[in-house]
């Protein structure tokens, strides 16, 4: 199944990762180290955040490196730009018809 | 218009939580009908140029409302709301799920919660939106990118201010 974003940015340990790897590309390797994790548990992490496209790896000689995908998170801040414009509109609808109410009142 | 009246949009990604403060300059007992009667919330709401059509409400604990986003072209899209909690005029919580015209619920949906307070003839209403999955968060916008027009200036504007509130 696909991985769900919301998921992958509700773990501490994924949201430290994004932040180091927007910083700069990584490999597992070094991610581990810097976390002081088990190369294993790294892996899991990489994969949520590979799968909702976030991260993404790119080949060097034998290394991979996961570089950030900022992409990912502006589609996302798109997404909620539009949500709160929406709210914005229904709002201002609202206003026009409370102040419509009070006038008929009185 | 409006301008003073507080309108405050928050996300908190990691909690999976959005949260909207609104003030409205009515006294609390007007927001709060416009919030939970039916026709006045057919009135508002839908973002323009969507309107909203409740086929029936029934606001009290355990009961639900039908009720249609609908596009000018027609387009319907259909969503449950179940009553969970109900304190009148100071608070409601309830339960949100799309469906399809038939009634049939897409489960899981999200978690709304309102509450009402007045002060110096105005009210404040806080809503907190919680929703286990983005993709079902999404699904919150479906439909209304339909008609939906917002030009490239405003969508920047909006991002920069979300950036600077992060």
């Amino acid at each position: 199944m696909k991985q769900d974003i919301f998921q992958a940015i509700s773990d501490p340990t994924r949201r430290a990762i994004l932040t180091l790897v927007a910083i700069q590309a990584l490999t597992p390797n070094a991610m581990a180290d810097k976390f002081d994790m088990s190369r294993q548990a790294v892996s899991k992490h990489i994969k949520v955040l590979h799968e909702c496209e976030l991260i993404k790896p790119e080949q060097s000689g034998r290394e991979i490196y996961y570089h950030f995908n900022a992409k990912k998170m502006q589609e996302f801040d798109n997404w909620l730009a539009q949500f709160r414009k929406n709210w914005e509109t229904q709002f201002n609808q609202l206003d026009v018809l409370l102040s419509t109410i009070k006038e008929q009142k009185k | 218009m409006n301008n003073d009246l507080l309108f405050d949009f928050n996300v908190d990604k990691a909690a999976k939580t959005v949260f909207i403060t609104r003030e409205f300059n009515a006294e609390l007992s007007l927001v709060w009908d416009a919030f939970t009667k039916q026709e006045l919330l057919d009135q508002w709401g839908a973002p323009a140029p969507m309107r909203a059509k409740t086929k029936y409400m029934d606001f009290k604990v355990g009961g639900r409302r039908f009720y249609a986003m609908i596009s000018p072209d027609g387009q319907e899209r259909w969503a449950v709301q179940e009553y969970t909690s109900i304190t009148p005029k100071t608070n409601f919580k309830m339960y949100n799920s799309f469906a399809d015209k038939n009634k049939n619920r897409e489960l899981p949906g999200s978690e709304w919660d309102y509450t009402f307070s007045e002060e110096n003839g105005r009210t404040k209403v806080n809503i907190t939106i919680f929703n286990e999955s983005f993709e079902r968060m999404e699904k919150l916008l479906e439909g209304f990118r339909i008609g939906f027009t917002m030009t490239l200036t405003n969508l920047e504007n909006l991002l920069s201010t979300l950036s600077e509130k992060q």
